[in-house]
């Protein structure tokens, strides 16, 4: 399996407090955790509009169609665009921060091994 | 039944007894086609299962869209098929509420855990929970609440088959549904056996693709039935209701105050369940990175949302071209919706098709869930607590396969038990654990320093332990028209969903537990799993063969 020698803990605390590792952290979190707060946010309104003010959901809109059907339908499509300014996002800025640290690591723990350093060869632990 | 007076006569062959829809004989052919087909799936992946990352994990050489149309086939289980549809023609706007919980619940799983899973783990949710904290406590609490959300989700499934079988196979007597229940639980073990993840992702992948066309075409059908224009289905559909109320929230959960609580309290444990399903979680290993791994979210996404308008359309047809009275009437209730709009569309074969997707749905998330049980026992509990970490991956295997055979068999008889029990609140039960015992410490362990391991035990315990004690305290038990527990009284909780106390108890306690903890844990294990998680750094790679 991952017969790759592994990175030594010291490697790992370096590499934690390194700004470009704390970049990619803040660049991800920043992204993630308003975007969280922001469906959920959304969702729960929906859900206790639903739940306690279902007059303003019956308003009709287009036909038979109603506030309630399109308020749910925008939840659709909420979710997809989320998907998608994620996927973007993650494509463009994460990958290339985190391939980058990756492959730096990968190349300290190969040279690490080479230099008979028995502790850092052994199997990636959980 | 005075309702099923109503019945159309085309709906009730002459010959065969009135609860008969269509011909038995067509549904059991076209689902031993798939039997058929799945089979030489499974027999063809059983090769290459030797280690543990092949039996449990299928090398995790799966690609995205492969995974990704799995994951849509583990998590549209018949009760998100058969239950939403069925929802929407009798309840309207109700039902609808659900599938929104259901598909927006994802974007947890895409923008907090996926990825960062798939970087830290090997096979099971235990994995990355006991990264930094102790093993043993952790791995165990974590492979209980694994096995406890599990267990209720394949009661569920299996005794939703009782009810489908009484539906479509025309069987209704408990001899012949058990003989079916044994049927499917003993297909499954087979699958399971024989294929390990490789196999059963197979399954899963099949089964997506029936489900979703199925559901596609019978959309198209219905809404070209109203010229394509869906304003005049909602209209037909409140026609046939007798009242516009089916358009609006609040014909299922608008009675009063508390039943508006409860659902506030189901939507919160459908949006936050999802990323703690273990079965759901397990599907990440699968792949060979964590790009992978978000495809394949994204792919799931996509299948899951556009499903989940399908059925919006589904239900509100079923609704007007057949009715909440004979849906009811009808045996499987209100389950019996989408097959009965099968039938009123394209007759005995389309019917068919429907059936026997049903079952294939039942087979494949039973054969999901009861392998995520087996990884989690033989990983968790055999491997890390009971061999301390020294097991070989070919024991691991064998622990695996026979956790599979125990869980089929619990499964079959848990299925027969549950016959005729209401059971349905079993679904949304598995969800609020999940999301009340699972979701809080994964998403601690991924994102806070200070997270310990007694923040994780009372955390997944406490969040376990209230989901538990409410549900038993609540109506579902006791005290209602339709509890399980008939004649008694016990039921001090008002609501059914306990996610409203339970969810926010589970985040609490693993706060508290953590700032309480004066043992600190390991920073250089700490730094490890976050440079890990964000970067992939000596993450398990995809199997060569």
């Amino acid at each position: 399996m991952s017969s790759q020698p592994s990175p030594a803990p010291e490697d790992f605390l370096r590499v934690q407090s390194e700004p470009r590792f704390t970049k990619l952290r803040s660049d991800y979190r920043r992204f993630a955790f308003p975007m969280t707060a922001l469906f959920l946010v959304w969702y729960l309104l929906y859900v206790i509009f639903a739940a306690f003010v279902p007059s303003f959901m019956a308003i009709k809109v287009v036909g038979n169609v109603n506030i309630g059907i399109v308020w749910g339908l925008l939840q659709f499509v909420s979710t997809f665009v989320i998907t998608s300014l994620y996927v973007r996002f993650a494509n463009c800025t994460l990958d290339p921060e985190a391939t980058a640290i990756r492959t730096d690591l990968e190349d300290v723990a190969a040279a690490r091994a080479a230099r008979g350093d028995a502790d850092s060869v052994e199997e990636v632990r959980p | 039944m005075s309702a099923l007076a109503l019945l159309p006569a085309a709906l009730v062959p002459a010959a065969a007894p009135e609860t008969k829809v269509g011909n038995p004989w067509i549904n059991i052919g076209i689902f031993a086609a798939f039997v058929v087909v799945t089979l030489v799936v499974v027999l063809r992946a059983s090769g290459n299962n030797k280690t543990a990352a092949d039996y449990l994990a299928g090398g995790r050489s799966f690609k995205g869209w492969q995974n990704g149309t799995a994951i849509s086939g583990d998590y549209l289980s018949a009760a998100s098929f058969l239950g939403i549809v069925g929802a929407i023609a009798i309840y309207g706007y109700d039902g609808f509420l659900y599938s929104i919980g259901f598909l927006v619940a994802w974007l947890v799983a895409l923008l907090l855990v996926a990825e960062l899973l798939r970087n830290t783990g090997k096979f099971t949710m235990a994995d990355v929970l006991s990264f930094r904290l102790k093993q043993k406590p952790v791995r165990i609490a974590a492979a209980i609440t694994t096995l406890v959300v599990c267990f209720f989700y394949l009661l569920a499934q299996m005794a939703g088959a009782g009810g489908l079988v009484s539906l479509l196979l025309g069987i209704s007597d408990k001899t012949g549904q058990s003989v079916v229940l044994i049927v499917v639980g003993a297909l499954m073990i087979f699958y399971v056996l024989m294929g390990g993840m490789k196999g059963t992702t197979g399954v899963q992948i099949i089964k997506a693709c029936l489900l979703i066309i199925g559901a596609f075409v019978m959309t198209i059908w219905a809404l070209a039935m109203h010229g394509f224009d869906f304003s005049a289905l909602l209209g037909a559909a409140s026609d046939t209701a007798g009242t516009s109320k089916i358009l609006e929230p609040g014909l299922q959960y608008g009675k009063s105050i508390t039943t508006k609580v409860d659902f506030l309290s189901l939507g919160l444990a459908l949006v936050l369940g999802t990323a703690g399903l273990p079965h759901v979680l397990m599907r990440f290993y699968t792949v060979p990175t964590a790009k992978e791994a978000r495809k394949s979210v994204v792919w799931a996404i996509w299948l899951i949302g556009a499903f989940y308008l399908f059925t919006l359309v589904l239900g509100f047809a079923a609704g007007a071209l057949i009715g909440s009275d004979e849906i009811k009437a009808a045996p499987g209730g209100v389950n019996s919706a989408a097959p009965l709009l099968a039938f009123h569309l394209g007759g005995s074969v389309l019917l068919g098709v429907i059936a026997a997707v049903a079952f294939a749905t039942i087979l494949a998330v039973v054969a999901g869930l009861a392998l995520t049980a087996a990884a989690s026992f033989s990983h968790d509990i055999y491997g890390s607590v009971i061999k301390k970490g020294k097991s070989s991956s070919a024991q691991e295997v064998k622990v695996a396969r026979w956790t599979v055979v125990v869980i089929g068999i619990i499964a079959i008889v848990g299925g027969i038990g549950a016959q005729g029990q209401n059971v349905a609140f079993l679904v949304a039960l598995a969800f609020a654990v999940a999301a009340s015992a699972n979701l809080p410490t994964i998403l601690y362990s991924l994102f806070w320093k200070g997270f310990t391991t007694r923040g994780a035990l009372w955390s997944m315990y406490g969040g376990l332990a209230s989901s538990l004690v409410l549900i038993v305290f609540s109506p579902v038990f006791s005290g209602g028209e339709t509890s399980m527990i008939q004649g008694a009284d016990f039921s001090i909780f008002p609501l059914s969903n306990p996610g409203i106390i339970s969810i926010p108890l589970g985040f609490l306690l693993g706060w508290i537990g953590s700032l309480t903890d004066r043992g600190s844990e390991d920073p250089a294990k700490q730094a490890e799993m976050e440079v890990r998680s964000m970067t992939g750094v000596g993450a398990e790679k995809a199997v060569e063969h």
